[in-house]
C-alpha cells in the first residue's frame, strides 16, 4: 500500500495529539465536500477530500463534467493496456473467435478459453476503472447508462459483445448527446442480440401475416426512452418493430463498415409506409429506424423519463418533482445534452438540500467499489470483488432483465444482504482479500497479499471524520483487528 | 431455553430488552402449538411463461393453426402432450408432475391473469406482486401484507430464496433470505461470535438499518441451525444439488423442520421466449423440465408438511397465441396458474375457457383472462390459511373476489 506524504504528516499529527486515535480531535469535514464526492464519484479515496477542498466544489464539478481535462492514473492506463481483448471491436472479436478449418480438439479448447477471456477482461476493466479512475463521474455515468440500456451477458453471444458494447456504445456518450447514445445502443450487436432485434424480420412472402419480434421495440419505448406511461399503444409497439425489421448482424460474407458487425438487410425489411406515434414514416429502409429514434429522443416524455432517473440516481429515491421538471426542460432546450442536464442538476437547490446528504443507500456495486477506494489499495486482482458482487446479486453485466439494476434502497436493503455486506467489510478490513496479486501471480502468495488488518484511523480520516459518536464508540469498544471492518461496515458507509 | 430461540421469538426488540427478561417459558409453548401450521409457497415464473404450451388446449384446432412450428402434438402421438382431461394436455417435460395430477393433488386454473392490459414485464410483475393491478403508488407486496394478517411474529415467518428482496415480500414485516446454491449454509465471517458481537454494538439502534441487521442475524442463525441439523440427519452429509431443484429442496426441508416458516417464495427466470421457444424440446421445455423436477423435489422434501402446504405457481402474463417469425411468442395476456398441495382438490383444470378463435381472443391476439389472479390467491388464502374477509381486504385492498373457485 502506498501512503501519500501528506497523509503521513496527518497520521503523525494524530499519533502526537491523542492516545486513542479514534478520538483524535480531527475537525469533521464540510458535509458539502463529502456530499459532492459521494455523488459524483464512487466515494473518497485517501487524499481525495483534501484535493476537493483545495480545488473548490465548483471547479471539481466542472472538471468531472469534462473527463478529458483530467489526467488519467498511469497505473490504471498500464493495467488496462494489459487486457488483450478490451479494445477489440465486434469485427475483430469475431475474428478473434474464428475457428480454423478442421480445428483440432486442442484448438477448440483454446478458442473456448479465448471466449471466456473476453468477458473476464471486460469485468476486470469495469472494476479497475470504477475503483481507480480519476475520471470518476465518467465511471458513475457508465454505471448509470449501462443499467439504463442494460444488456445481459448470459443471453447467447452477448457474452462476447457486452465489453465492446460498453466501450463503443456507452462510454463515449456517457456525458454526450442522448440521441447519440440511443443510436449507438440501437445499432450495437450486443443490444441486437439481447432484445432479439436481430431476429426481427418481415415476412418475405407477399400477403403473409407480418410476424415481427416486438421485444426491442417495446423496451426501447418503455425503458430506454418514453417510459411506461409515455403515451404509446400496443399498435405503436408493433409498428416500431416493423420499422426495425431488417436490422441485424452480418453473416459471414456480408459486407459491413469494418468496425461493427451491424448489418441492415433490406430483404427482411417491411417495405410499407408506417404510422408511428401519430406520425407518418415513409418507407425508406434503415432510415425509418433512424427517424423513429429521432422522434423518441425528441419526445418530452423521454426528457421527463431520463430526468426522473438521473434525479433518482443522484438525489433521492423519490426525487422532487420540481427538480425533475427543471432537468426535463434543460434536456429539451439542449437537445438532450447530458452534460448540460447534469450541470443543472449539480447546481440545483434540491441537490444541495441537506436532507439528501448521505441519504442514498449504496447499491452492492457502489458499496463494494467505495469500500475498496477508501482503503487506497492498488487493486490488481478483481476476482474477490466480482465474487462479492455475485453474492450480493449484482454481478457486472449480469442483470437478466432489460430494466437494469435499480439504485433504490427498497431493492437492496434486506436482512441477508446486510449479512453479506458486513461479511465483505470484515474480509476487506481484516486484510483477507487478495486484491493486490494478479490472477496469474498467485493471489494467495502471502508476500504479495499479507493478511494484515487495515488501519482504522486512516480509513476514518479518508472518509472525513464523519462517523457518528455512536459508531465511534462501537469501534472503540471493539478489538483492534476488527476496527477497520467496522468502519467499512458502519451505517454511515452503507449510504452515500 | 437457548438464547437463540428467545431472540427469534423476541423478534425485533432491541438487545437491551432481551437482556432484561430472564425466563420465558411461554415461548417454547407457543412455538410447539403452531407446529401444524398451514404453509404457502409461491413460485413466480419471471418473463411471461407461455401457458398455452404448458397446459395445452390440444382439442382446439385454432391452437394448431396459430403455432405451426411450436405446437405440441396431441396425446398418444409421438412427443405428444400428457392428457389431462380430454381437452387439455400437459407439456411432456412436466412428466414428473403427472403422479400429483393422478393423485388429485395438482390443479390448474386456465385463462387466469391480471385485468390490467399491460404487456410490460415490469409493470405486470409489479401489479401481480403488489396485488393491485394498475396501481403504481403502493410499494408493498401482497405476501408481506398477508404476513401482517396472519403474523406469528417471527423473523423467519417468510423465507425468500436469494439475497434480494422480491417485490411480493416488500413491506413492513421482516423477511428472511435463504442464499441460493449449495453453499447456502456455509459459515461466513460474520457468523463468528466475536465479529457479530462487534457489529451488534454498531447496529444497536432502532433505525431501519439496525432493524434490518437484527432481522438478518436472527434469521441467519435460525436458518443455519436448521439447515445444519437437517443436512446431518437426512443426507449423511451429501450436498443437495445446485440450481432450482436444490434450492427448492432446501426450502422444503427448512419448512418441514421449522414450523415458524409459514410462507416461502422462489422466483425462476428464463420464460421470455421471443425466439426459438421449441415445442417438446428446446428452450421452454428445458425450463419446464427444471421447474417440474424442482416442484417434485419440493413436495417430497416437505415430507408430512406437504399435507399442510399449498404451492402456487404463477407468471406475469401469457404469450401471444400465434407464434412469431422466430419460432417464439411475444408478450400476451391470459395464462395458466398452477396449484399443488396435499389438500388441493386437483386433477381438474379450473376456470372458464374463453376459446381461441380470433373473436374470442383478447385484442384478437392473446388468450383472454376469465379468472382474476386474485380470485385464485384469495381462494387459497381463505380455505387454506383461514384468512377471513376482513384480513383478505387488507391483502387485496378494494377488491372483492368475483368467484369462489373452491380449490381446497
Amino acid at each position: 500500500m502506498t501512503v501519500k506524504p501528506r497523509y503521513l504528516v496527518l497520521l503523525l499529527f494524530i499519533l502526537l495529539v491523542g492516545s486513542d486515535p479514534i478520538y483524535a480531535a480531527n475537525k469533521p469535514v464540510d458535509p458539502k465536500i463529502l456530499h459532492i464526492i459521494n455523488r459524483l464519484s464512487f466515494g473518497a479515496k485517501p487524499g481525495e477530500i483534501q484535493k476537493v477542498e483545495s480545488l473548490g466544489v465548483e471547479r471539481y464539478i466542472k472538471a468531472q463534467l469534462s473527463p478529458n481535462s483530467i489526467s488519467e492514473s498511469p497505473s490504471l492506463t498500464r493495467q488496462l493496456s494489459q487486457l488483450e481483448t478490451l479494445n477489440l471491436n465486434t469485427v475483430e472479436l469475431r475474428n478473434y473467435l474464428k475457428a480454423p478449418p478442421q480445428a483440432t480438439p486442442e484448438e477448440k479448447k483454446a478458442l473456448q478459453r479465448r471466449g471466456g477471456k473476453i468477458l473476464q477482461e471486460a469485468v476486470k476493466a469495469r472494476l479497475l476503472r470504477a475503483t481507480s479512475s480519476n475520471r470518476q463521474l465518467q465511471e458513475v455515468m457508465v454505471d448509470f447508462w449501462y443499467n439504463h440500456f442494460n444488456v445481459y451477458s448470459g443471453k447467447g453471444n452477448a457474452r462476447y459483445w457486452v465489453g465492446a458494447y460498453e466501450q463503443e456504445a456507452i462510454r463515449p456518450y456517457a456525458l454526450g448527446r442522448f440521441r447519440d447514445l440511443l443510436g449507438a445502443t440501437a445499432h450495437h450487436p450486443a443490444m441486437l442480440v439481447y432484445l432479439d432485434n436481430s431476429q426481427n424480420k418481415a415476412s418475405r412472402r407477399p400477403g403473409a401475416t407480418p410476424r415481427v419480434n416486438e421485444n426491442y421495440a417495446r423496451e426501447l419505448m418503455e425503458l430506454h426512452t418514453l417510459g411506461a406511461d409515455g403515451g404509446y399503444t400496443q399498435q405503436d409497439v408493433i409498428t416500431l418493430a416493423r420499422i426495425f425489421t431488417g436490422w441485424g448482424i452480418a453473416r459471414p460474407g456480408q459486407q459491413t463498415n469494418g468496425k461493427s458487425v451491424f448489418y441492415f438487410d433490406p430483404k427482411f425489411h417491411d417495405p410499407n409506409d408506417k404510422v408511428f406515434l401519430g406520425r407518418t414514416i415513409k418507407a425508406s429502409g434503415q432510415a425509418e429506424g433512424e427517424q423513429a429514434l429521432d422522434i423518441l429522443a425528441q419526445s418530452p416524455a423521454t426528457a421527463h423519463h431520463i430526468s426522473y432517473q438521473l434525479a433518482q440516481y443522484f438525489v433521492s429515491d423519490r426525487p422532487p418533482a420540481s427538480l425533475v421538471d427543471r432537468l426535463a426542460q434543460r434536456f429539451r432546450n439542449t437537445d438532450g445534452n447530458i452534460r448540460a442536464v447534469l450541470e443543472t442538476l449539480f447546481q440545483s437547490p434540491e441537490f444541495w438540500d441537506k436532507k439528501y446528504f448521505n441519504a442514498k443507500f449504496k447499491t452492492p456495486f457502489q458499496y463494494t467499489v467505495s469500500a475498496v477506494r477508501a482503503t487506497g489499495l492498488e487493486v490488481n486482482n478483481t476476482i474477490p470483488l466480482s465474487r462479492n458482487l455475485e453474492q450480493l446479486e449484482m454481478p457486472v453485466y449480469g442483470c437478466r432483465t432489460p430494466d437494469g439494476y435499480k439504485n433504490t434502497q427498497d431493492v437492496w436493503l434486506n436482512p441477508e444482504a446486510m449479512n453479506r455486506r458486513l461479511n465483505f467489510a470484515t474480509a476487506l478490513g481484516s486484510g483477507r482479500l487478495p486484491l493486490l496479486g494478479t490472477a496469474n501471480n498467485q493471489p494467495k502468495n502471502k508476500s504479495i497479499n499479507p493478511v494484515q488488518p487495515l488501519d482504522a484511523t486512516q480509513l476514518i480520516n479518508t472518509l472525513g471524520n464523519s462517523l457518528s459518536p455512536k459508531t465511534q464508540s462501537a469501534i472503540a469498544a471493539s478489538p483492534p483487528e476488527l476496527k477497520a471492518a467496522l468502519v467499512l461496515g458502519s451505517p454511515e458507509f452503507m449510504r452515500r | 431455553m437457548k438464547r437463540r430461540d428467545f431472540l427469534i421469538q423476541a423478534g425485533l426488540f432491541s438487545t437491551t430488552a432481551i437482556a432484561s427478561v430472564s425466563c420465558n417459558t411461554w415461548v417454547v409453548h407457543s412455538a410447539t402449538k403452531k407446529s401444524d401450521r398451514q404453509r404457502l409457497i409461491v413460485i413466480f415464473m419471471r418473463g411471461g411463461a407461455d401457458g398455452l404450451n404448458i397446459v395445452v388446449p390440444y382439442a382446439e384446432p385454432a391452437y394448431y393453426q396459430a403455432r405451426p412450428k411450436i405446437a405440441l402434438a396431441k396425446p398418444g402421438q409421438e412427443k405428444g402432450v400428457l392428457d389431462l382431461d380430454g381437452h387439455f394436455g400437459l407439456h411432456p417435460a412436466l412428466a414428473p408432475l403427472m403422479p400429483f395430477w393422478q393423485q388429485g393433488n395438482l390443479a390448474f386454473v386456465h385463462a387466469a391473469g391480471s385485468p390490467d392490459p399491460s404487456r410490460s414485464h415490469f409493470d405486470a410483475q409489479f401489479y401481480m406482486e403488489i396485488g393491485i393491478p394498475g396501481n403504481q403508488r403502493v410499494s408493498e407486496g401482497w405476501m408481506n401484507r398477508l404476513m401482517g394478517a396472519i403474523s406469528n411474529k417471527t423473523p423467519i415467518q417468510a423465507v425468500s430464496v436469494g439475497t434480494t428482496k422480491p417485490r411480493i415480500l416488500n413491506g413492513q414485516m421482516p423477511v428472511a433470505n435463504l442464499a441460493s446454491g449449495r453453499n447456502a449454509n456455509k459459515p461466513i465471517a460474520i457468523d463468528r461470535p466475536q465479529v457479530s458481537a462487534a457489529f451488534d454494538r454498531l447496529y444497536g439502534g432502532n433505525d431501519t438499518l439496525s432493524q434490518t441487521y437484527h432481522q438478518g442475524r436472527v434469521a441467519r442463525e435460525a436458518l443455519m441451525t436448521d439447515l445444519a441439523q437437517e443436512m446431518k440427519m437426512a443426507n449423511n452429509g451429501a450436498p443437495l444439488p445446485d440450481g432450482f431443484a436444490g434450492d427448492a429442496q432446501r426450502l422444503g426441508k427448512l419448512m418441514a423442520k421449522d414450523p415458524r416458516i409459514e410462507l416461502g417464495f422462489m422466483a425462476l427466470g428464463g420464460w421470455d421466449t421471443h425466439v426459438n421457444q421449441g415445442s417438446d424440446r428446446g428452450y421452454l421445455a428445458r425450463g419446464l423440465g427444471s421447474l417440474g423436477k424442482g416442484l417434485a423435489a419440493l413436495a417430497q422434501s416437505l415430507g408430512p408438511t406437504y399435507q399442510n402446504t399449498v404451492i402456487l405457481v404463477m407468471s406475469e402474463f401469457g404469450r401471444t397465441l400465434r407464434e412469431n417469425g422466430n419460432g417464439g411468442t411475444d408478450h400476451g395476456h391470459g395464462n395458466v396458474m398452477w396449484v399443488l398441495g396435499g389438500k388441493v382438490r386437483g386433477g381438474k383444470v379450473y376456470g372458464e375457457w374463453p376459446g381461441l378463435e380470433t373473436a374470442q381472443l383478447y385484442e384478437k391476439r392473446d388468450l383472454a383472462v376469465t379468472t382474476d389472479f386474485r380470485d385464485v390467491i384469495s381462494d387459497v388464502l381463505a380455505r387454506h390459511l383461514s384468512v377471513n374477509d376482513t384480513q383478505l381486504s387488507k391483502v387485496f385492498p378494494s377488491y372483492t373476489p368475483k368467484q369462489k373457485i373452491a380449490l381446497l
